[in-house]
């Protein structure tokens, strides 16, 4: 099969060759009236070649899309990003139609004279101000968006939690009762004590560590980042949040899960998805899947960057607290 | 002038002083470096459609880095690693601006030569010098660098986090620093040849844009790339010296490491303050010619002048203040990322200005569709696309969530990668005849151009929506996750127009060879322009101008000037009786 694919492409090439060396003969090189037609066509054609990849785009491709936010400070995410997306595609549509009508309807005919337009100050006057006043709503709305996603100084009861990465695996820790995380740094690791917890720290000793990210329904989540190597980045693409791990400094990300992993199993958009995600499993003859969200690595990091995960429950807050007592406490593993 | 000292082969094709054979050095050197960087990508693009099988073509080209056919993750990286490196520097700063430059700047603005044919001789050899470490460093036993394009340290830093970080990023950051002075040196001859060797009439409100874009773009070049060469010096202090400048608390491989007190956020804000305007020094040029490409094509003036130079150095100044949008989500305080919103999203405005005044320049023009002209329309097509998708990534609240995604990947790979591109072969298919006394075969322009302009919008308009589905970029597979299963599908097309499209730029370099000994002699002014250059001798003589550099009379951009004999007249012609100047 392959053997044949190559004779195929070597066929190909020799083909390309010939043809270029005949068409090279022809020894054309500026265009003529002629060209100048065929020309203009072309692109009138490439132009709707070009509406039908983004229509077709659209059409077959929103199906693979996220589903609606998880979180709540996701649903504003969602609708400034609907409004910027219709916005971009209005102006998209335009100005493409105008690019390749121009190129058709003006292309070239001998003796005639093209319109000496050298200026309007009225002209682009407009197109100077309506992008400025587009954009500065656009920016008001944005940054109103942004500073409600990075201030989480009056989250009332937040649950703190630290995610903390390293080549090629990620976990977690739980400020538990106290709801203050202990001290930590990298000079502190040592054997089961794998995230260097300070264990002289009072705050440490009722702090969880765990392999796997559970968050309750409906209560603000604080979490703090860090990272033993080297820069990682914590992805929760279903919930709109991402930030930096970085070793030498702790950051900060905040949101408040609003579905949990069951309820989003039902979402329609997930269905749909999860079955298409299945019906390809199914061909190659793989497990079915299920969903769930995920928290993945998005900075370069190195090897297996490419398959550095955890996953992520969501579930009601009686649950939550369930599984988080049967966790042990720091002080329990370590003493 | 000197035209008649005498020329050995070394003198006049290897240490040339000669602006214009300098230009083609840095074209035929860039070409090069293109090739390379593209078949670097049609390799990892194979990998990401087909992530478990085994490819003949990985035997031959990886070496040690592959096993039975399928590719090492350690070399995936490396590959994108390198391929953006090549691309961004050798090919379109290097290749793109240091070409056209060197050509045109003398030519257009009425000039002998540089200000320093010495200086300018050191620039290209200095990227010569540059390109051979960086393509040395491929052939290292543990593979080039591989941090990414972007460097980033810790993970560049230390060569216990990723292979890639020993030699080859000793190697890396060797060549980049040479790059660097060379990019200065180049940089600082053009500001001083345009500022001071314009001709007698020459005022900078008679430029062509082509001259404004590339005099900008050298100022930004001054201004920005010291920087990235201090960040450089810096890394290496951290990787050889033991300092801690962007070093903190690192446990890797069972050890603490002594670092204590540095960074890595400082090395991002030293490395965007270049790499931000580096997006402007790669595209300011491929406007540059555009403008003029298109003006002359279209048989009209351009549409405003006045606007189009406000804009290049509107665009320039805030070039220099958006760096943050990188990093919204690096930890840098949130005020910051307020702050670097807005600038960025101004810069949207001198963007639209120039988009909307190319696409009135094509208004009740008589384009002559040559293959620049060709390009140059594609070119406004993707500066569209990919810079709309801008507003999305320049939004700090937005960009959460599709940062370092494919969306990324998408929009600049259409905004600044395809466009410049585009922007250069359009100053190649225009600008060859004065190179190479040649003209290029229009037919096999026309098939390089439409077969380029589908399969470039094949590969990257579906990438928007991987993005969109929260795929991460530089995934050397996807199969890690089930929730990506559904992606396999949209990768495998991009592949299949990312080799078409690398298939068609063999039709470019048939077309640019052969014509180089075979094409059809020129005339001296083949496309009816305007500019200077066209007043030269098709053959090429030291100095241009065989006798006294002629004075200019008028701006470049009188084509169909009503009143007037012909659709054009070269800059040197004095004002006709009862003309007024434009």
């Amino acid at each position: 099969m392959t053997a044949l694919l190559y004779v195929l492409l070597a066929i190909v090439i020799c083909i390309a060759i010939w043809q270029i060396i005949i068409i090279f003969n022809l020894r054309g090189t500026i265009a003529t009236e002629k060209d100048n037609n065929t020309q203009g066509i072309l692109f009138a054609l490439f132009g709707v070649f070009f509406y039908g990849l983004m229509i077709f785009s659209f059409a077959k491709y929103s199906v693979v899309l996220l589903p609606e936010s998880a979180s709540v400070e996701g649903e504003n995410y969602d609708i400034l990003y609907a409004i910027t997306m219709i916005l971009i595609l209005v102006v998209q549509a335009i100005t493409q139609f105008l690019l390749f009508y121009f190129s058709f309807k003006y292309r070239g005919i001998k003796g005639r004279k093209a319109l000496f337009y050298a200026d309007s100050s009225k002209l682009e006057a407009i197109w100077t101000i309506i992008p400025a006043v587009v954009l500065s709503g656009l920016v008001l709305y944005g940054l109103s968006v942004w500073q409600e996603v990075m201030d989480s100084s009056d989250a009332k009861n937040p649950l703190i939690v630290e995610v903390y990465a390293k080549q090629f695996q990620w976990e977690a820790r739980y400020a538990g009762a106290d709801n203050e995380l202990g001290r930590a740094n990298v000079r502190n690791i040592k054997g089961i004590n794998t995230m260097g917890v300070d264990m002289t720290d009072k705050n440490a000793q009722d702090d969880i560590p765990t392999r796997e990210l559970h968050l309750p329904k409906g209560r603000k989540i604080i979490f703090k980042f860090r990272s033993q190597d080297v820069l990682h980045s914590a992805y929760m693409p279903h919930f709109r949040a991402q930030m930096n791990c970085v070793p030498g400094m702790v950051t900060q990300f905040s949101f408040t899960p609003k579905i949990t992993t069951k309820e989003m199993r039902l979402n329609k958009k997930t269905i749909a998805k999860v079955d298409g995600i299945n019906k390809i499993r199914k061909e190659k003859g793989e497990d079915s899947y299920e969903f769930d969200y995920l928290l993945l690595c998005n900075k370069i990091c190195g090897a297996s960057h490419y398959n550095m995960q955890m996953k992520i429950v969501v579930e009601e807050p009686a649950k939550f607290n369930v599984w988080l007592q049967k966790q042990k406490t720091m002080s329990q593993i370590i003493n | 002038m000197s035209n008649h000292h005498k020329q050995t082969f070394i003198t006049k094709y290897v240490f040339s002083t000669d602006h214009k054979m300098i230009s083609k050095q840095f074209l035929i050197t860039g070409i090069f470096m293109g090739v390379i960087g593209v078949m670097m990508s049609m390799l990892f693009r194979l990998q990401i459609a087909w992530p478990e099988d085994s490819f003949g073509i990985f035997k031959a080209f990886l070496g040690h880095h592959q096993d039975g056919g399928v590719m090492s993750p350690d070399i995936y990286l490396a590959l994108v690693t390198i391929h953006g490196t090549i691309m961004v520097f050798f090919v379109l700063t290097a290749g793109l601006s240091g070409t056209f430059s060197n050509l045109l700047i003398p030519l257009q603005i009425g000039a002998r030569d540089m200000a320093s044919g010495l200086i300018n001789m050191i620039s290209y050899w200095l990227f010569f010098i540059s390109s051979v470490i960086m393509i040395s460093s491929l052939f290292l036993e543990a593979g080039p660098a591989s941090a990414g394009w972007t460097i980033y340290p810790p993970l560049s830093a230390l060569p216990q986090a990723i292979p890639g970080s020993g030699m080859g990023m000793t190697l890396w950051l060797i060549s980049m620093a040479i790059f660097i002075a060379s990019s200065l040196l180049g940089a600082l001859n053009y500001i001083v040849t345009v500022l001071n060797l314009r001709t007698v009439g020459m005022k900078m409100t008679r430029l062509p844009l082509t001259i404004w874009a590339f005099f900008i773009t050298a100022i930004i070049g001054v201004v920005s790339f010291p920087v990235l060469l201090s960040a450089a010096l810096l890394l290496i202090f951290d990787r050889s010296f033991g300092t801690s400048f962007y070093l903190s608390d690192i446990f890797i491989q069972g050890e603490v490491l002594h670092y204590q007190g540095g960074s890595p956020v400082l090395f991002e804000h030293l490395f965007w303050f270049l790499g931000h305007p580096e997006v402007y020094i790669v595209i300011l040029p491929a406007m540059g010619i555009v403008s003029e490409v298109m003006a002359c094509n279209s048989r009209k003036p351009i549409f405003g002048y006045r606007a189009m130079i406000g804009s290049i150095i509107a665009i320039a100044f805030l070039s220099t203040i958006v760096w943050g949008h990188h990093m919204f989500v690096s930890g840098m305080n949130p005020f910051l990322g307020s702050v670097f919103t807005f600038t960025t999203l101004l810069i949207a405005i001198p963007s639209a200005v120039k988009a909307f005044n190319w696409i009135t320049t094509l208004w009740k023009g008589n384009l002559q569709m040559n293959p620049a002209m060709l390009f140059s329309i594609g070119f406004v097509s993707t500066f569209i696309t990919g810079g709309l998708t801008g507003i999305v990534l320049g939004d700090s609240a937005l960009d959460i969530n599709v940062h370092d995604t494919y969306f990324v990947i998408a929009h600049f790979h259409l905004v600044m990668g395809v466009s410049a591109i585009y922007g250069m072969f359009a100053g190649i298919y225009h600008w060859f005849p004065k190179m190479y006394g040649r003209m290029m075969n229009k037919t096999l322009g026309y098939w390089h151009f439409w077969i380029t302009v589908v399969a470039a919008y094949g590969v990257f308009f579906p990438m928007h929506f991987l993005g969109l589905a929260g795929l991460p970029r530089r995934y050397y597979s996807n199969t890690a996750f089930p929730l990506f299963d559904d992606l396999s599908d949209i990768n495998k097309v991009i592949t299949m127009f990312a080799i078409l499209g690398g298939a068609a730029q063999l039709i470019f370099l048939a077309n640019f060879f052969i014509s180089i000994y075979k094409g059809k002699k020129a005339p001296q002014n083949p496309w009816h322009a305007n500019t200077l250059e066209w007043t030269t001798p098709v053959e090429h003589i030291h100095g241009n101008w065989s006798g006294e550099i002629p004075a200019v009379h008028r701006w470049s951009y009188d084509y169909s000037k009503p009143g007037l004999p012909e659709d054009y007249v070269t800059q040197d012609t004095p004002l006709f009786e009862g003309e007024e100047e434009s």
